[in-house]
């Protein structure tokens, strides 16, 4: 999809140096590999440290292939042992972190859709300065707002809970499901709008009727953007949840510190790979998406 | 009153946004800023204090250690993260085979957690099992690398890791910038001679201004919130060697139980994002007008 760069007269210049060219083409080739493989060093040893035994793993390498398909740590780091106490494993806290992220995207991409809506629909005096109110909460360190937010969920009596957590990523994902929304209907042509206006559409019906057909790609980015978001967070859900409430996150990282007598990097590897596949599934199957939501509102990291 | 709520209805649509914003935002700052002037101890108080905490802060070891930590952290994940973006970028330019595939591998780490990152890292980088031991395995019997667990080089580990992360993102967001330059240009210049390192050094990477500035604020904005990716990798140790300020925040907060305190290291924070952010924000609104 480059479009047609080499044109004729192009060509024959690039005739000139062929075996530079060659050279050239090599040395890409071995650069972009060479990348390739930092790229996916750290996931190839999570996945084959999850399939090896313990007595593999200390007689092998990093590299070395596991001796055969052993998913025993998977089990474990997703049921546990069953012994009782200190038997922590994942799946309780999988569930925490879908019972968290379900309604929060829900909520915070509504919200953001009418925001949006209303910026470019339904421009009223000053509309500017409110996206930019709006936008600015995209860049806070969310340092300055843990002291309070940690003291209104206690007053709230929703503190460490799932619904805490609910009301934290609705909240803090507004400005960007709104500077989503925002920016994609500002490229739709407010003629569709006012048409419908003359005809007495009501504001509702023309959110409803006009936009929300022609929203899917921007639905889709906002999301995954938000799933991604609100699964992989950490700060949020260690600083206000522990224990039994806590999101998937957290569970890991306490797993994998709890240092219980004998290190198990195989069920450390098995954990991070269930606290990781779902985004992952969500970047390989709507890559295309995932990449438009961060080029165009990567600012949170 | 009907005509007055439909006239109002999208003022209505917009408030509850804007209310939690006004809240839970620039509210929820405010506080912080008010608590930073106090002498919080456990519990918020709220008799003014004067600017003792600031005082107190700049005059702490660990704090000072953390803004070192975080000025080493920000110049070397913005050069590499810079640098390792734009090769890819460029070299993936070229008409490469199953570009695609390439693409993915590289950026595959946005879509992972910083816990589950660090966790991987932190078992690769380990010295009794991981990167250490497989190279005295090859062969290489005096080979060390004990960066994770020394005082003086762990925080380069952090390093390694948040590249790893993000590098392919600037590979994102520059070869959507190449992309988008007209054919004609470079076509223009090739036939007046210009050989393909002279396109790129002299025309292309240029005109990507814009991307490098974007990268820039991007990048130094998530080396000040990076906070996970040291919990899950060295949780600020050994000793307090790779504590980052954000980090300072939680545990004085938390575990110190020094509420005052730690709301003036967040204000630190917020000014230091704002100082970034505000001519950034300024910059693309003014961009925006001009279209």
């Amino acid at each position: 999809m480059q479009g047609s760069l080499q044109s004729s007269s192009y060509k024959q210049l690039e005739q000139k140096s062929k075996y530079t060219n060659i050279f050239l083409r090599w040395f890409l080739y071995f650069v972009l590999i060479l990348f390739a493989s930092y790229f996916i060093f750290p996931l190839y040893v999570m996945i084959v440290t999850s399939l090896k035994t313990m007595e593999e793993i200390r007689q092998g390498t990093l590299l070395t292939w596991p001796s055969g398909l052993n998913f025993d740590s998977w089990a474990v780091a997703w049921g546990g042992r069953g012994y009782g106490a200190g038997d922590t494993y994942l799946k309780p806290y999988f569930w925490n972190s879908i019972k968290m992220v379900v309604p929060a995207v829900f909520f915070s991409t509504f919200i953001g859709a009418m925001a949006g809506y209303v910026l470019t629909k339904w421009r009223f005096k000053g509309d500017k300065w409110v996206f930019l109110f709006l936008l600015f909460g995209c860049f806070i360190p969310y340092q300055a707002i843990l002291l309070p937010m940690a003291r209104t969920l206690g007053v709230l009596g929703i503190s460490n809970s799932v619904i805490g957590l609910v009301l934290v990523h609705t909240v803090y994902g507004i400005p960007f499901t709104t500077l989503f929304f925002r920016n994609f209907y500002v490229s739709i042509p407010s003629e569709l709008v006012k048409a419908a206006r003359i005809d007495g559409a009501g504001f509702f019906k023309i959110f409803f009727k006009i936009l929300l057909p022609i929203s899917t790609p921007i639905i889709v980015v906002t999301v995954i953007w938000q799933f991604t978001q609100i699964w992989n967070d950490f700060l949020f859900g260690s600083t206000f949840s522990f224990g039994e409430a806590a999101p998937i996150q957290v569970a890991l990282n306490n797993m994998v510190l709890s240092s219980t007598s004998v290190k198990e990097y195989n069920v450390d590897m098995a954990s991070a790979i269930i606290a990781g596949i779902p985004t992952l599934i969500v970047y390989v199957l709507a890559g295309k998406y995932f990449i438009r939501g961060l080029t165009s509102g990567a600012v949170k990291g | 009153m009907l005509k007055w709520l439909e006239k109002n209805l999208p003022k209505i649509v917009m408030a509850p946004a804007v209310g939690l914003i006004g809240w839970f935002v620039y509210g929820f700052v405010l506080w912080t800023l008010y608590i930073s002037f106090t002498n919080s101890k456990i519990l918020p108080k709220y008799e003014l204090w004067g600017v003792g905490q600031y005082f107190k802060l700049w005059g702490s070891r660990k704090w000072l250690i953390a803004v070192d930590n975080l000025l080493i952290f920000t110049a070397l994940f913005l050069i590499f993260c810079v640098v390792i973006g734009i090769i890819l970028a460029i070299f993936l330019d070229q008409k490469i085979r199953a570009e695609g595939v390439l693409r993915t591998i590289y950026l595959y780490p946005m879509a992972l957690s910083f816990i589950v990152t660090g966790t991987a890292w932190k078992w690769i980088l380990n010295p009794t099992l991981g990167i250490q031991k497989m190279f005295i395995d090859w062969g290489f019997e005096n080979f060390t690398f004990d960066w994770l667990v020394n005082r003086e080089m762990a925080i380069y580990t952090i390093v390694i890791a948040g590249v790893w992360q993000s590098a392919g993102f600037v590979m994102a967001l520059f070869l959507a910038g190449l992309r988008s330059v007209e054919d004609e240009i470079v076509k223009a210049a090739k036939i007046d001679g210009a050989n393909l390192f002279t396109v790129y050094w002299k025309i292309l990477l240029p005109m990507m201004r814009p991307v490098f500035f974007t990268s820039f604020v991007i990048l130094v904005h998530i080396s000040i919130k990076s906070y996970d990716l040291i919990v899950a990798l060295t949780q600020g140790g050994p000793g307090i060697s790779t504590t980052m300020p954000a980090l300072y925040m939680t545990q004085t907060a938390f575990h110190k139980s020094q509420v005052g305190l730690s709301a003036a290291s967040a204000m630190m924070m917020f000014m230091a994002v704002a100082a970034v952010i505000i001519p950034y924000l300024y910059s693309e609104l003014r961009r925006e007008n001009a279209r």
